[in-house]
Protein backbone atom coordinates (compact mmCIF):
# COMPACT_ATOMS: atom_id res chain seq x y z
CA UNK A 1 0.00 0.00 0.00
CA UNK A 2 3.25 2.37 0.86
CA UNK A 3 4.05 2.65 -2.64
CA UNK A 4 0.55 3.76 -3.90
CA UNK A 5 -0.07 6.17 -1.16
CA UNK A 6 3.55 7.66 -1.45
CA UNK A 7 2.85 8.13 -5.65
CA UNK A 8 -0.36 9.56 -5.01
CA UNK A 9 0.56 11.88 -2.67
CA UNK A 10 3.42 13.18 -4.85
CA UNK A 11 1.09 13.39 -7.57
CA UNK A 12 -0.72 15.58 -6.21
CA UNK A 13 1.79 17.66 -4.67
CA UNK A 14 3.32 17.85 -8.30
CA UNK A 15 -0.07 18.82 -9.67
CA UNK A 16 -0.28 21.37 -7.07
CA UNK A 17 2.88 23.11 -8.16
CA UNK A 18 1.89 23.11 -11.24
CA UNK A 19 -1.68 24.81 -10.87
CA UNK A 20 -0.13 27.53 -9.41
CA UNK A 21 2.36 27.95 -11.80
CA UNK A 22 0.43 27.85 -15.22
CA UNK A 23 -1.67 30.66 -15.72
CA UNK A 24 -2.66 33.28 -17.99
CA UNK A 25 -0.64 36.19 -16.22
CA UNK A 26 3.02 34.98 -17.64
CA UNK A 27 4.32 34.89 -14.38
CA UNK A 28 7.36 32.74 -14.55
CA UNK A 29 7.52 29.58 -12.24
CA UNK A 30 10.41 30.60 -10.41
CA UNK A 31 9.11 34.31 -9.62
CA UNK A 32 5.86 33.27 -8.97
CA UNK A 33 6.87 30.81 -6.27
CA UNK A 34 9.30 32.98 -4.75
CA UNK A 35 6.53 35.61 -4.86
CA UNK A 36 3.70 33.50 -3.09
CA UNK A 37 6.34 32.31 -0.44
CA UNK A 38 7.61 35.88 0.19
CA UNK A 39 5.73 38.31 -0.84
CA UNK A 40 6.63 41.59 -1.56
CA UNK A 41 5.34 44.42 -3.74
CA UNK A 42 3.70 44.78 -7.62
CA UNK A 43 1.34 42.06 -8.98
CA UNK A 44 3.02 38.91 -8.83
CA UNK A 45 2.19 38.46 -4.99
CA UNK A 46 -1.16 39.29 -5.65
CA UNK A 47 -2.03 37.15 -8.73
CA UNK A 48 0.08 34.58 -6.80
CA UNK A 49 -1.88 34.93 -3.48
CA UNK A 50 -5.24 36.51 -4.51
CA UNK A 51 -6.63 34.49 -7.65
CA UNK A 52 -3.93 31.17 -8.31
CA UNK A 53 -2.91 29.82 -4.39
CA UNK A 54 -7.12 29.67 -4.22
CA UNK A 55 -7.74 27.87 -7.16
CA UNK A 56 -4.73 25.68 -6.46
CA UNK A 57 -5.92 24.91 -2.58
CA UNK A 58 -9.74 24.31 -3.79
CA UNK A 59 -8.33 21.85 -6.52
CA UNK A 60 -7.20 19.80 -4.32
CA UNK A 61 -10.02 20.07 -1.71
CA UNK A 62 -12.96 20.04 -3.69
CA UNK A 63 -11.22 16.57 -5.88
CA UNK A 64 -10.54 14.90 -2.04
CA UNK A 65 -13.84 15.66 -0.93
CA UNK A 66 -15.79 14.57 -3.94
CA UNK A 67 -13.47 10.95 -4.14
CA UNK A 68 -13.82 10.61 -0.81
CA UNK A 69 -17.57 10.39 -0.83
CA UNK A 70 -17.54 8.75 -4.16
CA UNK A 71 -15.75 6.03 -2.17
CA UNK A 72 -17.52 5.87 0.98
CA UNK A 73 -20.80 5.81 -0.70
CA UNK A 74 -20.12 2.81 -3.06
CA UNK A 75 -18.80 1.35 0.08
CA UNK A 76 -21.97 1.44 2.19
CA UNK A 77 -24.40 0.83 -0.60
CA UNK A 78 -21.73 -2.04 -2.21
CA UNK A 79 -21.96 -0.90 -5.78
CA UNK A 80 -19.43 0.68 -8.12
CA UNK A 81 -22.29 2.74 -9.84
CA UNK A 82 -22.93 4.86 -6.61
CA UNK A 83 -21.76 8.57 -6.25
CA UNK A 84 -22.01 11.33 -4.05
CA UNK A 85 -24.86 13.18 -5.82
CA UNK A 86 -27.24 9.99 -5.12
CA UNK A 87 -28.51 11.62 -1.62
CA UNK A 88 -29.73 14.47 -3.19
CA UNK A 89 -27.25 16.97 -1.43
CA UNK A 90 -25.60 18.38 -4.90
CA UNK A 91 -29.43 19.07 -6.12
CA UNK A 92 -30.39 20.79 -3.24
CA UNK A 93 -27.48 22.82 -3.24
CA UNK A 94 -27.49 23.77 -6.76
CA UNK A 95 -30.79 25.18 -6.53
CA UNK A 96 -29.91 27.06 -3.89
CA UNK A 97 -27.04 28.70 -5.28
CA UNK A 98 -29.51 28.85 -8.57
CA UNK A 99 -32.38 30.84 -5.99
CA UNK A 100 -29.57 33.13 -4.75
CA UNK A 101 -28.23 34.61 -8.78
CA UNK A 102 -32.08 34.51 -10.07
CA UNK A 103 -33.00 36.62 -6.74
CA UNK A 104 -29.88 39.13 -7.46
CA UNK A 105 -28.48 38.30 -3.75
CA UNK A 106 -25.80 36.86 -5.23
CA UNK A 107 -24.58 39.92 -7.15
CA UNK A 108 -24.98 42.02 -4.35
CA UNK A 109 -23.02 39.81 -1.78
CA UNK A 110 -20.21 37.60 -2.28
CA UNK A 111 -21.26 35.20 0.40
CA UNK A 112 -24.65 35.09 -0.33
CA UNK A 113 -24.42 32.06 -3.09
CA UNK A 114 -22.27 29.97 -1.41
CA UNK A 115 -24.05 30.35 2.13
CA UNK A 116 -27.31 29.59 -0.21
CA UNK A 117 -26.03 26.47 -1.16
CA UNK A 118 -24.93 25.40 2.01
CA UNK A 119 -28.93 26.12 3.02
CA UNK A 120 -29.98 24.07 0.24
CA UNK A 121 -27.53 21.48 1.21
CA UNK A 122 -28.79 21.48 4.88
CA UNK A 123 -32.86 21.43 3.64
CA UNK A 124 -31.65 18.35 1.54
CA UNK A 125 -29.86 16.35 4.25
CA UNK A 126 -32.67 17.15 6.97
CA UNK A 127 -35.15 15.76 3.90
CA UNK A 128 -33.56 12.90 3.56
CA UNK A 129 -33.23 11.98 7.11
CA UNK A 130 -37.14 12.66 7.86
CA UNK A 131 -37.92 10.43 4.47
CA UNK A 132 -35.39 7.71 5.29
CA UNK A 133 -35.82 7.48 9.35
CA UNK A 134 -32.97 6.39 11.71
CA UNK A 135 -33.70 2.72 10.67
CA UNK A 136 -34.26 2.67 6.96
CA UNK A 137 -32.54 0.24 4.78
CA UNK A 138 -29.97 1.63 1.90
CA UNK A 139 -32.67 1.00 -0.99
CA UNK A 140 -35.02 3.67 1.34
CA UNK A 141 -31.88 5.90 1.37
CA UNK A 142 -31.30 5.69 -2.65
CA UNK A 143 -35.11 5.83 -3.25
CA UNK A 144 -35.14 9.49 -1.28
CA UNK A 145 -32.27 10.50 -2.69
CA UNK A 146 -33.46 9.98 -6.01
CA UNK A 147 -36.95 11.73 -5.21
CA UNK A 148 -35.15 14.91 -3.75
CA UNK A 149 -32.85 15.12 -6.54
CA UNK A 150 -35.44 14.84 -9.00
CA UNK A 151 -37.80 17.32 -6.90
CA UNK A 152 -34.50 20.22 -6.71
CA UNK A 153 -33.83 19.56 -10.33
CA UNK A 154 -37.45 20.52 -11.44
CA UNK A 155 -37.16 23.24 -9.03
CA UNK A 156 -34.58 24.58 -10.74
CA UNK A 157 -35.51 24.03 -14.21
CA UNK A 158 -38.56 26.38 -12.50
CA UNK A 159 -36.42 29.09 -11.87
CA UNK A 160 -34.83 28.57 -14.67
CA UNK A 161 -38.31 29.03 -16.62
CA UNK A 162 -39.63 31.89 -14.94
CA UNK A 163 -36.28 33.89 -15.14
CA UNK A 164 -36.63 37.54 -15.92
CA UNK A 165 -34.30 37.51 -19.30
CA UNK A 166 -31.60 35.50 -20.86
CA UNK A 167 -28.13 36.83 -19.24
CA UNK A 168 -29.90 35.74 -15.77
CA UNK A 169 -30.55 32.30 -17.09
CA UNK A 170 -26.95 31.45 -18.95
CA UNK A 171 -25.58 32.76 -15.51
CA UNK A 172 -27.59 30.23 -14.00
CA UNK A 173 -26.50 27.74 -16.60
CA UNK A 174 -22.86 28.84 -16.95
CA UNK A 175 -23.03 28.53 -13.14
CA UNK A 176 -24.40 25.21 -12.74
CA UNK A 177 -21.42 23.74 -15.31
CA UNK A 178 -18.98 24.06 -12.28
CA UNK A 179 -15.73 25.91 -12.30
CA UNK A 180 -13.05 26.77 -10.09
CA UNK A 181 -11.95 30.59 -12.13
CA UNK A 182 -12.08 32.94 -10.15
CA UNK A 183 -12.66 32.07 -6.61
CA UNK A 184 -11.01 33.78 -3.90
CA UNK A 185 -9.47 32.56 -0.43
CA UNK A 186 -13.08 33.40 0.96
CA UNK A 187 -14.17 30.82 -0.90
CA UNK A 188 -11.46 28.65 1.23
CA UNK A 189 -12.14 29.29 4.38
CA UNK A 190 -15.67 28.87 3.88
CA UNK A 191 -15.32 25.14 2.32
CA UNK A 192 -12.15 23.92 4.43
CA UNK A 193 -13.99 23.87 8.18
CA UNK A 194 -16.65 21.86 6.39
CA UNK A 195 -14.84 19.88 4.53
CA UNK A 196 -12.68 18.94 7.43
CA UNK A 197 -15.51 17.79 9.35
CA UNK A 198 -16.93 15.91 6.67
CA UNK A 199 -13.74 14.00 5.79
CA UNK A 200 -12.82 12.84 9.43
CA UNK A 201 -16.27 11.32 9.53
CA UNK A 202 -15.77 9.53 6.67
CA UNK A 203 -12.47 8.88 7.18
CA UNK A 204 -13.56 6.85 10.44
CA UNK A 205 -15.96 4.34 9.04
CA UNK A 206 -13.18 2.47 7.20
CA UNK A 207 -13.57 -0.39 9.52
CA UNK A 208 -17.51 -0.19 9.55
CA UNK A 209 -17.71 -0.02 5.49
CA UNK A 210 -14.78 -3.42 5.56
CA UNK A 211 -17.64 -5.35 7.60
CA UNK A 212 -19.89 -4.53 4.98
CA UNK A 213 -18.43 -6.87 2.72
CA UNK A 214 -19.96 -9.53 4.75
CA UNK A 215 -23.68 -8.12 4.40
CA UNK A 216 -25.60 -5.79 6.81
CA UNK A 217 -26.55 -8.78 9.03
CA UNK A 218 -22.72 -10.09 9.32
CA UNK A 219 -21.81 -6.45 10.29
CA UNK A 220 -24.25 -5.95 12.60
CA UNK A 221 -23.38 -8.94 14.37
CA UNK A 222 -19.81 -8.22 14.44
CA UNK A 223 -20.53 -5.38 17.11
CA UNK A 224 -21.01 -2.76 13.73
CA UNK A 225 -23.86 0.35 14.87
CA UNK A 226 -25.55 0.28 11.46
CA UNK A 227 -27.82 3.09 12.13
CA UNK A 228 -25.11 5.11 13.76
CA UNK A 229 -22.51 4.81 10.44
CA UNK A 230 -25.60 5.12 8.07
CA UNK A 231 -26.21 9.12 9.90
CA UNK A 232 -22.27 9.58 9.90
CA UNK A 233 -21.64 8.54 6.19
CA UNK A 234 -24.89 11.17 4.90
CA UNK A 235 -23.84 14.15 7.44
CA UNK A 236 -20.41 13.91 6.25
CA UNK A 237 -21.47 13.41 2.61
CA UNK A 238 -23.82 16.25 2.92
CA UNK A 239 -20.68 18.53 4.29
CA UNK A 240 -18.55 17.53 1.51
CA UNK A 241 -20.96 17.82 -1.32
CA UNK A 242 -22.16 20.48 -0.13
CA UNK A 243 -19.45 22.42 0.02
CA UNK A 244 -17.69 21.54 -2.96
CA UNK A 245 -21.39 22.19 -4.66
CA UNK A 246 -21.31 25.94 -2.98
CA UNK A 247 -17.90 27.27 -4.10
CA UNK A 248 -17.81 25.34 -7.24
CA UNK A 249 -20.83 24.35 -9.27
CA UNK A 250 -21.71 20.91 -9.79
CA UNK A 251 -18.69 18.55 -11.02
CA UNK A 252 -19.23 15.50 -11.90
CA UNK A 253 -17.92 11.82 -12.77
CA UNK A 254 -15.05 12.74 -9.94
CA UNK A 255 -17.00 10.81 -7.54
CA UNK A 256 -17.83 7.87 -9.71
CA UNK A 257 -15.05 7.39 -11.50
CA UNK A 258 -11.46 7.70 -8.94
CA UNK A 259 -13.26 4.91 -6.57
CA UNK A 260 -13.62 2.94 -9.76
CA UNK A 261 -10.00 3.34 -11.01
CA UNK A 262 -8.33 2.74 -7.85
CA UNK A 263 -10.08 -0.17 -6.41
CA UNK A 264 -8.28 -2.52 -8.21
CA UNK A 265 -4.48 -1.23 -6.73
CA UNK A 266 -6.24 -1.45 -3.02
CA UNK A 267 -7.36 -4.89 -3.25
CA UNK A 268 -10.92 -3.51 -3.50
CA UNK A 269 -10.79 -2.87 0.17
CA UNK A 270 -13.50 -0.32 1.40
CA UNK A 271 -11.36 1.21 4.14
CA UNK A 272 -8.02 1.47 1.90
CA UNK A 273 -10.13 3.29 -0.60
CA UNK A 274 -11.73 5.63 1.38
CA UNK A 275 -8.04 7.74 1.61
CA UNK A 276 -7.21 6.42 -1.82
CA UNK A 277 -9.82 7.58 -3.56
CA UNK A 278 -9.58 11.34 -1.38
CA UNK A 279 -5.57 11.39 -3.18
CA UNK A 280 -6.90 10.22 -6.58
CA UNK A 281 -10.07 12.66 -6.15
CA UNK A 282 -7.53 16.01 -5.48
CA UNK A 283 -4.98 14.65 -8.33
CA UNK A 284 -7.81 14.11 -10.96
CA UNK A 285 -9.19 17.11 -10.19
CA UNK A 286 -5.80 19.38 -10.03
CA UNK A 287 -5.06 18.51 -13.47
CA UNK A 288 -8.95 18.70 -14.90
CA UNK A 289 -8.57 22.25 -14.08
CA UNK A 290 -4.86 22.72 -15.65
CA UNK A 291 -6.39 21.33 -18.53
CA UNK A 292 -9.38 23.82 -18.36
CA UNK A 293 -6.14 26.45 -18.54
CA UNK A 294 -4.10 24.62 -21.04
CA UNK A 295 -6.71 23.65 -23.93
CA UNK A 296 -8.60 26.58 -24.29
CA UNK A 297 -7.75 29.18 -22.29
CA UNK A 298 -9.38 32.44 -23.89
CA UNK A 299 -12.95 30.68 -23.99
CA UNK A 300 -13.45 29.87 -20.11
CA UNK A 301 -14.12 25.95 -20.54
CA UNK A 302 -15.91 24.94 -17.51
CA UNK A 303 -14.56 22.23 -15.42
CA UNK A 304 -17.82 20.42 -14.75
CA UNK A 305 -17.79 19.85 -19.02
CA UNK A 306 -14.82 18.60 -18.90
CA UNK A 307 -14.20 16.24 -16.14
CA UNK A 308 -17.61 14.86 -17.95
CA UNK A 309 -16.17 14.61 -21.69
CA UNK A 310 -13.57 13.08 -19.79
CA UNK A 311 -15.35 11.12 -17.22
CA UNK A 312 -17.93 9.55 -19.23
CA UNK A 313 -15.56 7.46 -21.91
CA UNK A 314 -13.51 6.77 -19.45
CA UNK A 315 -16.37 5.00 -17.38
CA UNK A 316 -17.34 3.08 -20.61
CA UNK A 317 -13.83 1.61 -20.99
CA UNK A 318 -14.15 0.45 -17.44
CA UNK A 319 -17.83 -0.67 -18.00
CA UNK A 320 -16.41 -2.87 -20.99
CA UNK A 321 -13.35 -3.80 -19.74
CA UNK A 322 -15.83 -5.33 -16.90
CA UNK A 323 -17.89 -7.10 -19.37
CA UNK A 324 -14.81 -8.50 -20.55
CA UNK A 325 -13.58 -9.85 -17.52
CA UNK A 326 -16.58 -11.48 -16.63
CA UNK A 327 -17.48 -13.83 -19.41
CA UNK B 1 -22.09 -21.21 32.92
CA UNK B 2 -24.29 -20.48 30.26
CA UNK B 3 -23.75 -19.03 26.60
CA UNK B 4 -26.83 -18.50 25.64
CA UNK B 5 -30.06 -17.81 27.64
CA UNK B 6 -33.50 -17.16 25.96
CA UNK B 7 -36.64 -16.92 28.25
CA UNK B 8 -39.81 -16.47 26.67
CA UNK B 9 -38.36 -15.22 23.04
CA UNK B 10 -41.25 -14.22 21.24
CA UNK B 11 -41.04 -12.52 17.26
CA UNK B 12 -43.75 -10.92 15.40
CA UNK B 13 -42.76 -10.06 11.94
CA UNK B 14 -46.11 -8.14 10.24
CA UNK B 15 -48.41 -8.87 12.62
CA UNK B 16 -47.87 -12.20 11.96
CA UNK B 17 -46.55 -14.01 15.19
CA UNK B 18 -43.20 -16.49 13.65
CA UNK B 19 -42.18 -17.54 17.12
CA UNK B 20 -43.66 -17.84 20.49
CA UNK B 21 -42.62 -18.50 23.74
CA UNK B 22 -39.11 -20.18 23.11
CA UNK B 23 -36.99 -20.89 25.83
CA UNK B 24 -33.45 -22.17 26.06
CA UNK B 25 -30.29 -22.23 27.60
CA UNK B 26 -26.77 -23.02 26.04
CA UNK B 27 -23.96 -24.15 27.49
CA UNK B 28 -20.42 -24.71 26.90
CA UNK B 29 -19.99 -28.20 24.81
CA UNK B 30 -22.82 -28.18 22.95
CA UNK B 31 -23.59 -28.49 19.36
CA UNK B 32 -26.95 -27.55 19.27
CA UNK B 33 -28.38 -28.77 15.67
CA UNK B 34 -31.20 -26.73 14.61
CA UNK B 35 -34.18 -28.24 12.76
CA UNK B 36 -37.58 -27.69 11.75
CA UNK B 37 -39.46 -27.30 8.21
CA UNK B 38 -38.74 -24.62 5.75
CA UNK B 39 -40.59 -21.81 7.75
CA UNK B 40 -40.65 -23.03 10.69
CA UNK B 41 -38.61 -20.05 12.31
CA UNK B 42 -34.93 -21.00 12.62
CA UNK B 43 -33.35 -18.02 11.07
CA UNK B 44 -35.82 -15.90 13.02
CA UNK B 45 -34.89 -17.28 15.85
CA UNK B 46 -30.99 -17.10 15.74
CA UNK B 47 -31.62 -13.35 14.90
CA UNK B 48 -33.38 -12.73 17.10
CA UNK B 49 -31.57 -14.03 19.74
CA UNK B 50 -28.51 -11.49 18.46
CA UNK B 51 -30.58 -9.06 18.46
CA UNK B 52 -30.84 -8.44 15.04
CA UNK B 53 -34.55 -8.52 15.10
CA UNK B 54 -37.22 -7.03 17.38
CA UNK B 55 -38.46 -9.11 19.50
CA UNK B 56 -40.69 -9.94 22.82
CA UNK B 57 -38.95 -11.76 25.75
CA UNK B 58 -35.73 -11.80 26.65
CA UNK B 59 -31.92 -13.17 24.98
CA UNK B 60 -28.78 -12.83 26.71
CA UNK B 61 -27.06 -11.87 23.63
CA UNK B 62 -29.61 -8.97 22.19
CA UNK B 63 -28.91 -7.35 25.70
CA UNK B 64 -25.03 -7.24 25.43
CA UNK B 65 -23.95 -3.59 23.55
CA UNK B 66 -23.18 -4.18 20.04
CA UNK B 67 -19.13 -4.47 20.66
CA UNK B 68 -19.33 -7.00 23.52
CA UNK B 69 -21.77 -9.33 21.45
CA UNK B 70 -19.30 -9.55 18.94
CA UNK B 71 -16.51 -10.89 20.78
CA UNK B 72 -18.94 -13.05 22.48
CA UNK B 73 -20.80 -15.04 19.32
CA UNK B 74 -20.31 -15.27 15.65
CA UNK B 75 -23.14 -15.20 13.36
CA UNK B 76 -22.62 -16.62 10.00
CA UNK B 77 -25.61 -15.66 7.56
CA UNK B 78 -27.53 -17.90 5.10
CA UNK B 79 -26.57 -14.93 2.23
CA UNK B 80 -23.33 -15.76 1.41
CA UNK B 81 -22.42 -12.10 0.41
CA UNK B 82 -19.29 -11.19 -0.72
CA UNK B 83 -19.63 -7.75 -1.89
CA UNK B 84 -16.12 -6.55 -3.38
CA UNK B 85 -13.60 -9.15 -4.82
CA UNK B 86 -11.09 -9.04 -2.26
CA UNK B 87 -8.82 -12.06 -1.53
CA UNK B 88 -9.65 -15.18 0.77
CA UNK B 89 -7.44 -13.97 3.38
CA UNK B 90 -8.64 -10.39 3.41
CA UNK B 91 -12.50 -11.89 3.68
CA UNK B 92 -11.56 -13.82 6.58
CA UNK B 93 -9.16 -11.51 8.40
CA UNK B 94 -12.63 -9.34 8.61
CA UNK B 95 -13.63 -11.98 11.59
CA UNK B 96 -11.34 -9.71 13.66
CA UNK B 97 -12.91 -6.71 13.67
CA UNK B 98 -14.80 -7.10 16.69
CA UNK B 99 -11.26 -7.11 18.60
CA UNK B 100 -9.79 -4.56 16.87
CA UNK B 101 -10.32 -0.69 18.67
CA UNK B 102 -10.71 2.67 17.15
CA UNK B 103 -8.10 2.94 14.55
CA UNK B 104 -5.86 -0.70 15.82
CA UNK B 105 -4.40 -2.57 12.63
CA UNK B 106 -4.07 -6.15 12.68
CA UNK B 107 -1.13 -8.04 15.04
CA UNK B 108 0.51 -11.30 14.68
CA UNK B 109 -2.11 -12.53 16.85
CA UNK B 110 -4.98 -11.77 14.61
CA UNK B 111 -2.77 -12.78 11.52
CA UNK B 112 -2.18 -16.63 13.89
CA UNK B 113 -5.80 -16.46 13.66
CA UNK B 114 -6.42 -16.01 10.20
CA UNK B 115 -3.86 -18.52 9.37
CA UNK B 116 -5.29 -21.07 11.62
CA UNK B 117 -8.95 -20.88 10.36
CA UNK B 118 -7.52 -20.88 7.10
CA UNK B 119 -6.05 -24.18 8.00
CA UNK B 120 -8.94 -25.33 9.73
CA UNK B 121 -11.31 -25.23 6.53
CA UNK B 122 -8.59 -26.44 3.98
CA UNK B 123 -8.47 -23.17 2.34
CA UNK B 124 -4.58 -22.87 2.36
CA UNK B 125 -4.29 -23.11 -1.07
CA UNK B 126 -7.02 -20.50 -1.96
CA UNK B 127 -5.33 -17.88 0.81
CA UNK B 128 -4.45 -15.40 -1.88
CA UNK B 129 -7.82 -16.35 -4.32
CA UNK B 130 -10.18 -13.49 -5.23
CA UNK B 131 -13.23 -14.45 -2.36
CA UNK B 132 -15.92 -13.83 -5.69
CA UNK B 133 -14.46 -15.09 -7.90
CA UNK B 134 -14.70 -18.89 -5.94
CA UNK B 135 -17.22 -21.54 -6.61
CA UNK B 136 -20.42 -20.99 -4.24
CA UNK B 137 -18.83 -24.03 -1.95
CA UNK B 138 -15.20 -22.56 -1.57
CA UNK B 139 -17.46 -19.13 -0.90
CA UNK B 140 -19.28 -20.90 1.64
CA UNK B 141 -15.76 -22.41 3.12
CA UNK B 142 -14.28 -18.82 3.96
CA UNK B 143 -17.50 -17.30 5.26
CA UNK B 144 -16.93 -20.02 7.70
CA UNK B 145 -13.75 -19.51 8.11
CA UNK B 146 -14.37 -15.80 8.55
CA UNK B 147 -17.28 -16.77 11.22
CA UNK B 148 -14.05 -19.24 13.04
CA UNK B 149 -11.94 -16.03 12.96
CA UNK B 150 -13.90 -14.23 15.33
CA UNK B 151 -12.99 -16.70 18.28
CA UNK B 152 -15.62 -16.37 20.08
CA UNK B 153 -17.31 -18.63 22.68
CA UNK B 154 -20.06 -19.26 20.67
CA UNK B 155 -20.62 -20.00 16.68
CA UNK B 156 -24.53 -19.31 15.66
CA UNK B 157 -24.55 -20.45 11.69
CA UNK B 158 -27.84 -20.64 9.23
CA UNK B 159 -27.24 -23.61 7.36
CA UNK B 160 -23.39 -23.46 7.14
CA UNK B 161 -23.41 -26.60 4.95
CA UNK B 162 -25.74 -25.97 2.31
CA UNK B 163 -24.23 -26.02 -0.89
CA UNK B 164 -21.34 -28.12 -0.08
CA UNK B 165 -19.46 -31.23 -1.31
CA UNK B 166 -20.41 -34.37 1.40
CA UNK B 167 -16.37 -34.19 1.75
CA UNK B 168 -16.69 -30.58 2.82
CA UNK B 169 -20.12 -31.42 4.63
CA UNK B 170 -18.89 -33.77 6.86
CA UNK B 171 -15.38 -32.35 7.52
CA UNK B 172 -17.40 -28.38 8.11
CA UNK B 173 -19.29 -30.18 10.99
CA UNK B 174 -16.67 -32.04 12.34
CA UNK B 175 -15.18 -28.76 13.23
CA UNK B 176 -18.13 -27.71 14.77
CA UNK B 177 -18.34 -30.48 16.75
CA UNK B 178 -13.98 -30.20 17.67
CA UNK B 179 -15.33 -26.85 18.88
CA UNK B 180 -17.72 -28.17 21.18
CA UNK B 181 -15.34 -30.34 22.38
CA UNK B 182 -12.98 -26.98 23.27
CA UNK B 183 -15.20 -26.04 25.61
CA UNK B 184 -17.12 -23.64 23.37
CA UNK B 185 -20.60 -23.83 21.56
CA UNK B 186 -22.18 -24.20 18.51
CA UNK B 187 -25.70 -23.47 16.91
CA UNK B 188 -26.32 -24.14 13.46
CA UNK B 189 -29.53 -24.57 11.36
CA UNK B 190 -29.78 -27.88 8.93
CA UNK B 191 -31.48 -29.18 6.95
CA UNK B 192 -29.41 -32.49 6.58
CA UNK B 193 -31.42 -34.79 9.37
CA UNK B 194 -28.58 -37.18 8.58
CA UNK B 195 -25.40 -35.16 9.76
CA UNK B 196 -27.40 -33.84 12.40
CA UNK B 197 -27.73 -36.94 14.09
CA UNK B 198 -24.38 -38.02 13.91
CA UNK B 199 -22.58 -34.89 14.70
CA UNK B 200 -24.44 -32.55 17.33
CA UNK B 201 -24.72 -33.17 21.13
CA UNK B 202 -28.41 -31.92 20.73
CA UNK B 203 -31.18 -31.13 18.91
CA UNK B 204 -33.91 -27.98 18.90
CA UNK B 205 -36.97 -28.82 16.46
CA UNK B 206 -38.59 -26.06 15.71
CA UNK B 207 -42.53 -26.48 14.55
CA UNK B 208 -46.23 -24.74 14.98
CA UNK B 209 -44.34 -21.67 16.02
CA UNK B 210 -42.22 -22.51 19.32
CA UNK B 211 -40.11 -25.46 19.95
CA UNK B 212 -41.45 -28.33 19.35
CA UNK B 213 -38.82 -30.56 20.28
CA UNK B 214 -35.44 -30.44 22.61
CA UNK B 215 -32.94 -32.65 23.97
CA UNK B 216 -30.35 -35.34 22.36
CA UNK B 217 -31.01 -36.38 18.23
CA UNK B 218 -32.39 -39.76 19.63
CA UNK B 219 -35.38 -38.52 21.86
CA UNK B 220 -35.92 -35.30 19.16
CA UNK B 221 -35.75 -37.28 15.84
CA UNK B 222 -38.72 -39.89 17.02
CA UNK B 223 -41.09 -41.53 14.38
CA UNK B 224 -43.88 -38.94 16.45
CA UNK B 225 -42.27 -36.00 16.05
CA UNK B 226 -41.06 -36.78 12.33
CA UNK B 227 -44.36 -37.63 11.11
CA UNK B 228 -45.96 -34.62 13.19
CA UNK B 229 -43.49 -31.93 12.20
CA UNK B 230 -41.39 -33.00 8.88
CA UNK B 231 -44.38 -35.20 8.06
CA UNK B 232 -41.73 -37.94 6.78
CA UNK B 233 -41.15 -41.65 7.34
CA UNK B 234 -37.53 -42.10 8.62
CA UNK B 235 -35.18 -45.02 9.15
CA UNK B 236 -33.00 -44.53 12.43
CA UNK B 237 -30.20 -47.17 13.70
CA UNK B 238 -27.45 -47.47 15.72
CA UNK B 239 -24.81 -48.84 14.18
CA UNK B 240 -21.00 -49.78 15.26
CA UNK B 241 -20.30 -46.52 13.30
CA UNK B 242 -22.51 -43.86 15.00
CA UNK B 243 -26.13 -43.35 14.43
CA UNK B 244 -27.56 -43.43 10.81
CA UNK B 245 -30.85 -41.99 9.83
CA UNK B 246 -32.52 -41.94 6.66
CA UNK B 247 -35.47 -39.95 5.66
CA UNK B 248 -37.63 -42.29 3.83
CA UNK B 249 -40.99 -40.92 2.14
CA UNK B 250 -43.51 -38.65 2.46
CA UNK B 251 -46.60 -38.70 4.93
CA UNK B 252 -49.86 -37.87 2.53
Amino acid sequence: MRPLAFGLAALVAALFLASLVVGPAGITAGAGLRALVLGGDGPEPLVMREIRLPRALLGVMIGASLGLAGAAMQGYLRNPLAEPGLIGVSGSAALGAVLAIHTGLAATLTLALPLAALAGAGTGVLLILMLAGPRGGSITLILAGIAISALAGALTSLVLNLSPNPYAASEIVFWMMGSLADRSMTHVWIALPLMLAGGLALLSLGRGLDALTLGEDAAEAMGLRLARLRLTLVLGTAALVGSAVAVAGAIGFVGLVVPHLLRPLVGARPSRLLWASALGGAAMLLAADLAVRLILPERDLKLGVLTAIVGAPLFLHLIYKTRGAQQ
Amino acid sequence: MSLLSLRDLGVTLRGRAILKGVTLDMGPGEFIGLIGPNGAGKTTLMRAALGLLPHEGTSSLAALPPEARGQHAAWMPQARDIAWPVTVETLVALGRTPHLAGWQGMTAHDRAHVGRALATMGLEGLRHRTATRLSGGEQAMALIARALTQDTPLLMADEPIAGLDPANQIATMAVFAGLARQGRAVMASLHDLGLAARHCTRLILLGAGGVAADGPPETVLTPDNLARIFHVTAHYATTPQGPVFQPLEVIQ
